[in-house]
């Protein structure tokens, strides 16, 4: 308690010292902002259909090529390219990636790189409300080429917990976040990067986040506190990927699709469309003939719109009984009967 | 816990004077802000269409009440308006002219010789990270018309925006964080030392609805300074194509992948293939930044462009030809949908629903409709302040007669040009050459100078009745000379299919020379004159410089001037 008391006084020490200083150092945030321009890349993958943008932003942790950028469905393709700050294109897969911190690392594949980059030691720091930041990103895919990335300007607002309330935010990052008033989380602005005036990495810009009850939009970046090991840890090959805790739905159901042999395709989506991704060699799905790439669009006779609809929807099926699925097959609809397992009800679900 | 509780304790003790107090520098700074948007407010102008349906911004640029605003602000405006100034009072203001591509207006406020004014700064210098106001009437706010001040940094220069389901196209403008509203379109964007730098139009709105979100874009005021004198002209001006588009190699050079074969950069090499290296004197490195050069530039400007194919490299001076046809800029441009992801223009919040007012009696007269023309009243004033000094030469309508000029070029021939209405000759190294007027087409002759004789007809026509020897007869605006000298006046004539371009020194009004262009994308045949050469009591020049696709005819001296009755001849 006392402790915070003394940081926080700290905090204000230092923020007194530092303001002047901003205020009158124009030139050195022109400097600030070429230095950190250099070590942004934009990314352009998957999308591009409907509203989904099909490009992100990075930055670059390696000067070998590596690049941390934020998980989603851009990057869910064999087609990614990376165009570094002076106009170069590059290929690039994804190395690793965390969805819980919606956090991937991706390598360039170029030889001889020798990229400007961030350190991820020397360069970053943590700030507490009312430190002046800069927010770098691709927001709109307005930069293409060598054309610089957009800057912004504003305050930290709070250091808080993302309050990931189901139905009111829908996010796979639940934890400490940097929240913004300026509007740095656009289309496109994820895997930017949120900075001080003077260039020190706070954190990674995540992806827009929408209060479904108010339509209000969130603009908030991950600590780069959060990041950095496991960044570095993919970077190594060292990483595992954390468990994660089973929420309240998973809790509460009774079914999963892989007690069927499906295996759904990866959930980035806000609505991810139900496609079966594998099914398993002999399994109840493989027997009535289920393939990959059925998109499956009515459970019981109801529509499911996403993959989290059908997982509920599994969720609340009676044992012993039968579900009946009804699948899209190229322009064909094809309806199938699985049987469903006797089960006792799950600990979750005694309430 | 003790300790730590005195260690908090003794930092307090120290801090009050220096932690708490509000750094000078934090109060300069403020202050200085304060100052600058104090200083500004007064020439910012709140936009209302008269019969009050909708409105937005603009700002004063001279103390006569000449005022930019956006195309898209006075689209739905009519042609008198009323602006608002920060002073209360409200304006009665009519239309020049219109720039629907790069979505300018320029409109003037009436009733006051004395407006204050902005002072047009220098875009190119802007720097991402800069700090810039902007002003203007955000959602229609200030019924005192006192504008809103929004404050934030540059967060991209030389950007490109894409037409949004119009013909409009943002190129080369300013990116800010600026908080940009609807209201706020044709308002000033100010540099932190209260220059004007842009005019603020445009923001990217996905999903959040038509309000600022973080990404605002201003067309830069080094565009607007090049389409000025055209805005000027009350005329729907027009932006410019090569006639050939480009594309991104996988080496990241820019290469021509489609030219149109009538263009003038076909007839000066450009092929399929090429690699565009520079244009307008700025390296190209990617389509966007080609997009950039081209987009700020008025129909019609002469461009250098250098390309390279294989090992060789070519320069050339290219005039620029129209991005669009007359009827797709003055139609209706209602924006279609915009398709999702693209930016938009902020919409004019708009208020109740009124019939439009009819003109205000007292400035009727300074509005003319004519077809091509936002307003053509203010072409008919740059006509007369650009001609005023032809009255100088001498009465050239009293020569009625065939003219006879005569001397040697600069290469030591001599030649004899006989300009008469019937027929214009020309004898020169030991040959005859001859155009017919009464029916024949204007022809390349000499060969390969662009129609010199008939363009010596077209000297003759407009020295001897100016306005009145030609179909369209009009005041464009300016351009540098040659694409190179100094910003000229230009008037443009048509006759048939012979359209000239007339050049004039901006100080004194003198006529510097023409292009004709014998039909549509033929080349021009480009006389400078110079020198003067008293005969008569009319000032002739004493060079005729003759130039056509970029090679020099030559230089005619002339030494003597002599006018014939048609009946002599």
């Amino acid at each position: 308690m006392t402790n915070r008391v003394l940081t926080g006084l700290l905090g204000l020490v230092l923020t007194c010292v530092s303001f002047p200083r901003d205020v009158m150092g124009q030139s050195s945030v022109h400097t600030t902002i070429q230095r950190v321009q250099q070590r942004m890349v934009k990314v352009f993958g998957a999308g591009g259909i409907r509203r989904l943008h099909s490009y992100s932003t990075g930055f670059v942790v390696s000067p070998a090529g590596h690049v941390a950028t934020v998980w989603s469905h851009v990057l869910d393709t064999e087609e990614l390219t990376v165009v570094l700050a002076d106009g170069r294109k590059v290929r690039a897969k994804v190395l690793n990636a965390e969805p819980q911190l919606d956090l991937a690392v991706l390598e360039l594949q170029a030889e001889d790189l020798d990229l400007p980059s961030w350190d991820l030691e020397a360069d970053s720091s943590d700030a507490g409300p009312g430190t002046r930041v800069l927010g770098f990103s691709n927001m709109f895919r307005v930069a293409t080429g060598d054309e610089m990335v957009s800057v912004l300007h504003g305050v930290v607002a709070a250091k808080a917990p993302l309050a990931t309330r189901r139905g009111a935010f829908e996010t796979s990052y639940e934890g400490t976040a940097f929240i913004v008033d300026a509007v740095t989380n656009n289309p496109g602005a994820g895997g930017g990067v949120l900075t001080t005036r003077s260039g020190r990495l706070l954190g990674m810009i995540g992806k827009e986040l929408r209060n479904a009850e108010s339509n209000t939009w969130v603009n908030y970046a991950v600590p780069i506190a959060e990041l950095k090991q496991p960044i570095q840890q993919i970077i190594s090959g060292q990483y595992k990927a954390r468990q994660r805790e089973p929420d309240e739905t998973e809790a509460k159901a009774r079914f999963r699709p892989l007690e069927f042999g499906i295996v759904l395709v990866p959930d980035v989506l806000l609505r991810t469309p139900a496609f079966i991704d594998r099914v398993q060699p002999g399994s109840v799905a493989a027997k009535v003939g289920l393939r990959p790439d059925d998109l499956v669009l009515f459970v019981n006779g109801d529509l499911v719109q996403s993959c989290r609809v059908f997982k509920q929807r599994l969720g609340r099926i009676e044992s012993g009984g039968v579900l009946k699925l009804t699948v899209r097959r190229g322009d064909k609809l094809v309806p199938v009967e699985l049987p469903v397992p006797e089960k006792s009800a799950t600990p979750g679900d005694n309430k | 816990m003790g300790p730590l509780c005195m260690a908090a304790a003794m930092l307090l003790a120290v801090l009050p004077q220096t932690g708490w107090a509000v750094d000078p520098a934090v109060l300069a700074a403020e202050a200085k802000r304060i100052g600058v948007a104090s200083r500004l407010a007064p020439s910012v102008v709140a936009i209302f269409s008269r019969g009050g349906q909708g409105g937005g911004s603009g700002v004063l640029i001279s103390p006569d009440g000449y005022a930019l605003t956006n195309f898209h602000v006075t689209r739905g405006a009519g042609t008198f308006m009323k602006c608002g100034l920060n002073n209360g009072q409200l304006y009665d203001a009519v239309i020049v002219g219109i720039d629907p591509t790069g979505d300018v207006a320029l409109v003037k406020l009436l009733g006051r010789d004395d407006f204050p004014h902005a002072v047009l700064g220098d875009s190119d210098t802007l720097q991402v990270g800069d700090w810039t106001f902007a002003m203007g009437n955000p959602f229609l706010l200030a019924t005192d018309f006192q504008p809103t001040v929004t404050y934030g940094i540059v967060s991209g220069v030389h950007r490109y925006q894409y037409p949004a389901g119009t013909i409009l196209e943002y190129t080369d403008c300013i990116q800010v964080d600026t908080s940009i509203n609807p209201g706020n379109s044709g308002g000033p964007l100010f540099s932190a030392a209260g220059q004007l730098v842009g005019i603020n139009g445009r923001g990217s709105f996905e999903k959040r609805g038509r309000v600022n979100s973080g990404a605002g874009y201003a067309i830069s005021i080094n565009q607007i300074k090049l389409f000025m004198d055209h805005l000027r002209s009350g005329r729907v001006v027009d932006h410019a194509t090569l006639g050939a588009t480009v594309t991104t190699r996988e080496d990241g050079a820019v290469v021509v992948d489609g030219i149109l074969d009538d263009s003038e950069a076909f007839r000066r090499g450009l092929r399929e293939g090429d690699e565009i290296v520079s244009f307008g004197k700025r390296p190209v490195r990617s389509v966007n930044q080609f997009k950039n050069i081209l987009g700020i530039y008025p129909k019609g400007w002469k461009l250098p462009l250098v390309f390279r194919r294989d090992q060789s490299r070519t320069e050339t001076m290219l005039r620029l030809r129209g991005l669009h046809r007359v009827s797709e800029l003055t139609g209706p441009s209602k924006p279609k949908p915009g398709r999702p992801g693209k930016p938009g223009q902020p919409k004019r919040p708009s208020r109740s629903r009124r019939p439009v007012a009819k003109p205000p009696e007292k400035y009727k007269h300074l509005h003319i409709k004519k077809s091509g023309f936002a307003n053509y009243y203010f072409n008919q004033q740059e006509q007369k302040r650009t001609l005023a000094g032809m009255s100088r030469l001498g009465d050239f309508g009293g020569a009625s007669g065939a003219w006879v000029l005569a001397g040697k070029t600069a290469a030591g021939e001599t030649y004899q040009l006989t300009v008469a209405g019937t027929g214009v000759g020309l004898s020169w190294k030991q040959k005859a050459y001859f155009q017919e007027l009464k029916s024949a087409d204007p022809l390349d002759e000499p060969k390969g100078s662009g129609g010199l004789l008939y363009a010596m007809h077209m000297w003759r026509t407009f020295l001897a009745q100016r306005e009145k020897g030609f179909g369209e007869f009009y005041y464009l605006g300016s351009e540098p000379l040659d694409g190179v000298g100094d910003r000229v006046d230009v008037v443009i004539s048509e006759l048939g299919n012979v359209r000239c371009r007339w050049y004039f020194d901006r100080k004194e009004a003198r006529l510097l020379g023409f292009d004709s262009r014998r039909e549509e994308d033929a080349d021009e045949c480009e006389v400078r004159l110079s020198g003067d050469n008293q005969s008569g009591g009319r000032h002739w020049p004493k060079t005729i410089l003759v130039r056509s696709a970029g090679k020099v005819l030559a230089s005619f001296g002339v030494e003597t001037v002599t006018i014939r009755t048609e009946a002599a001849k």
